[in-house]
């Protein structure tokens, strides 16, 4: 078994993917019992997963037992192993809250949800730029079809977007890929990483050009300045939990970036050394920066969760290019942001399924049914999204501020964009919370136009219990965050010094036959 | 040889970003099909160009490289299915919101 546990996190979703195919005729209830059931095996792989590399070993599989670089070979090591925990504990969430009815608005919810986990682990663990591509279509076209999932104008009209951009986005993959191919003659990470130092000058511009494509599409991804814009309207208008999970989906680009900057662009890689290092800082500060007006600038609390979703990136990947101190701070960042952000999304779903008028634009309208849960959810909620101590949000900001000791732009940004945060989140919660009105609402206005003031649906009425599970669950996982923090933090440094050193990755991936 | 390729994968390109441009779902399907040719030319040319020889190291005294082609193929595939999709996205779309302007709103 250990010998294939680094690709059991790729069995699990598709076997679970084909039987939940091959089983639609069974009721709702016992498809959904799959589905978790499904999930909580791959968060137990994922656990195994990472307690193996903790040790830092990085393991290697290699499929049909093709040496490197000639097969195809899966790899994990401390970050991938990171990610696709992160990615099973938020699904577990995502897929108990879809359990409230989502799933029945069409067929094979639950397939494609274990598609979309499919293609997120392939993408952290595959050793091969090609294979980074597939990954990347498997877990697009799933996301399609849960973005989509539940129809109506504003949905289709946000996914066609999504969908064209991301599709000009692989367009843009395989010309990067090409280029790469063609000046440094490897698709395998580790033996492009072994080759990018001796790259021939004749080579050397169209290497460059193809690892700053690369950045391109990452950054489309990771919804980096200035391809970010396709974002808030898609994850305002989907699902909840479907907006919950895609909160994973930026991290891919941010992942990807890392990996790529780290391994190929590294600084051991001669000329092309440190390619996105110009590039980086100022389009992650300027993401932050545009992520927070947004938010300031929201009408609703939805769109407010996907503006603070682009903020959030742009926090990452300033901590990513911050060095090694900044990549720790940044790879514990990483589960909070997530997780946070998640839970905005799932509130704002529970917030607008109890104000049936004004759904969860900031007007006034009846007070909500137990308001003290509600509104104290969210201001813990809020507390954590901001980075307010006692919650990780905060430890992730302050280890990311002690990284960047001579960059006094980046303190200003992080601390600017936290108080705007703030200001956006106490004025989103007051209209919504407190001004409240014993008239009948007047409603959403017409006047008022523009797509943020059409609903996709009326919105569900309150249900069963699976909705407070889901959003204590996801506060269950920062607070485990923040009381863990001392381990996690060693982790995450101990990932990032494994990433400033590629020899070791490079060395387990070509070094010896199996 | 390579002059002709490079026009071709360039006029594609161009015709491709183009259409992608237009306000019209369909235009822009035609043009993300075109950029999908283009860039399977391209990948085919990532090996270099070479004529009548065997994809098989060894067999002659020198070979055309297996790979690009395998990566063709495999983007052929994708690109296809994803053709489809945005296909039938856009046939929904246009039902939904009863027009093909890809913000979905009626002339101005």
């Amino acid at each position: 078994m250990s010998a294939h546990l680094v690709i059991a996190p790729l069995i699990a979703p598709f076997v679970a993917g084909v039987l939940l195919l091959a089983l639609r005729d069974l009721t709702m209830p016992v498809r959904r019992r799959l589905a978790v059931l499904a999930v909580l095996v791959q968060i137990g792989i994922a656990s195994a997963l990472l307690v193996a590399v903790s040790g830092g070993d990085i393991l290697v599989y290699r499929l049909g037992d093709w040496p490197a670089p000639w097969g195809i070979v899966l790899v994990a090591d401390r970050l991938a192993a990171w990610l696709v925990l992160i990615t099973t504990l938020l699904a577990l969430f995502a897929v108990i809250h879809a359990g409230d009815g989502l799933d029945r608005r069409g067929r094979h919810f639950h397939v494609l949800f274990q598609m979309q986990l499919f293609g997120l682990a392939g993408a952290f663990l595959t050793g091969d730029l090609f294979n980074l591509f597939v990954f990347f279509e498997i877990l697009l076209i799933a996301s399609y079809g849960l973005l989509l999932h539940g129809g109506g104008p504003e949905r289709v009209r946000a996914g066609l977007h999504y969908v064209v951009i991301n599709l000009l986005g692989s367009i843009v993959f395989l010309f990067a890929a090409g280029l790469i191919y063609a000046s440094l003659g490897s698709l395998n990470l580790a033996d492009l990483a072994a080759r990018a130092a001796a790259v021939p000058p004749e080579n050397l511009g169209l290497a460059r050009t193809g690892g700053l494509l690369l950045l391109a599409v990452f950054a489309l991804k990771a919804a980096l300045l200035p391809l970010f814009l396709w974002l808030p309207a898609a994850y305002a208008h989907t699902a909840a939990p479907m907006a919950a999970l895609f909160a994973i989906m930026t991290k891919v680009g941010a992942y990807a970036i890392l990996r790529v900057a780290t391994l190929l662009f590294g600084d051991t890689a001669g000329a092309l050394a440190n390619l996105f290092t110009p590039w980086l800082l100022p389009l992650a500060l300027a993401t932050l920066a545009f992520g927070m007006l947004g938010a300031l600038a929201a009408q609703n609390l939805r769109r407010l969760a996907a503006w603070l979703v682009v903020a959030s990136i742009g926090t990452l990947l300033t901590a990513f290019a911050l060095g090694t101190a900044g990549i720790a701070a940044g790879l514990y960042y990483l589960p909070h942001g997530t997780f946070a952000a998640a839970l905005l999304f799932l509130l704002a779903e529970a917030i607008a399924r109890r104000r049936p008028a004004s759904a969860d634009f900031f007007m006034p309208d009846h007070d909500l049914p137990r308001h003290a849960l509600w509104g104290g959810l969210y201001f813990v909620a809020a507390v954590a999204i901001v980075g307010l101590p006692p919650l990780s949000g905060f430890i992730g900001k302050f280890l990311l501020l002690r990284a960047a000791p001579d960059h006094p732009v980046v303190w200003v940004f992080i601390l600017l964009a936290a108080l705007a945060g703030m200001i956006a989140l106490a004025r989103a919660g007051s209209r919504l919370l407190f001004r409240t009105s014993s008239l009948e609402p007047a409603g959403i206005p017409a006047t008022a136009g523009g797509p943020d003031h059409l609903r996709d649906e009326p919105p569900d009425p309150p249900t069963g219990p699976r909705e407070l599970t889901a959003i204590l669950g996801l506060l269950g996982l920062i607070l485990a965050l923040t009381v863990a923090a001392g381990p996690a933090v060693d982790f995450t440094q101990a990932a990032a010094l494994q990433l400033a050193d590629p020899a070791a990755y490079i060395a387990a991936v070509l070094g010896g036959t199996p | 040889m390579e002059a002709l390729l490079a026009l071709v994968i360039g006029v594609l390109t161009g015709c491709g970003v183009y259409l992608v441009l237009r306000a019209r779902s369909f235009p822009v399907v035609l043009g993300l099909t075109l950029l999908s040719y283009a860039v399977n030319l391209f990948l085919f040319a990532s090996g270099r160009l070479v004529i009548g020889q065997p994809p098989v190291i060894g067999a002659a005294t020198s070979y055309t490289d297996p790979l690009p082609q395998a990566l063709v193929l495999t983007a052929i595939v994708i690109g296809f299915a994803m053709t489809a999709f945005v296909i039938m996205l856009s046939l929904r779309a246009r039902a939904e919101l009863g027009n093909d302007h890809v913000d979905g709103r009626s002339d101005t």
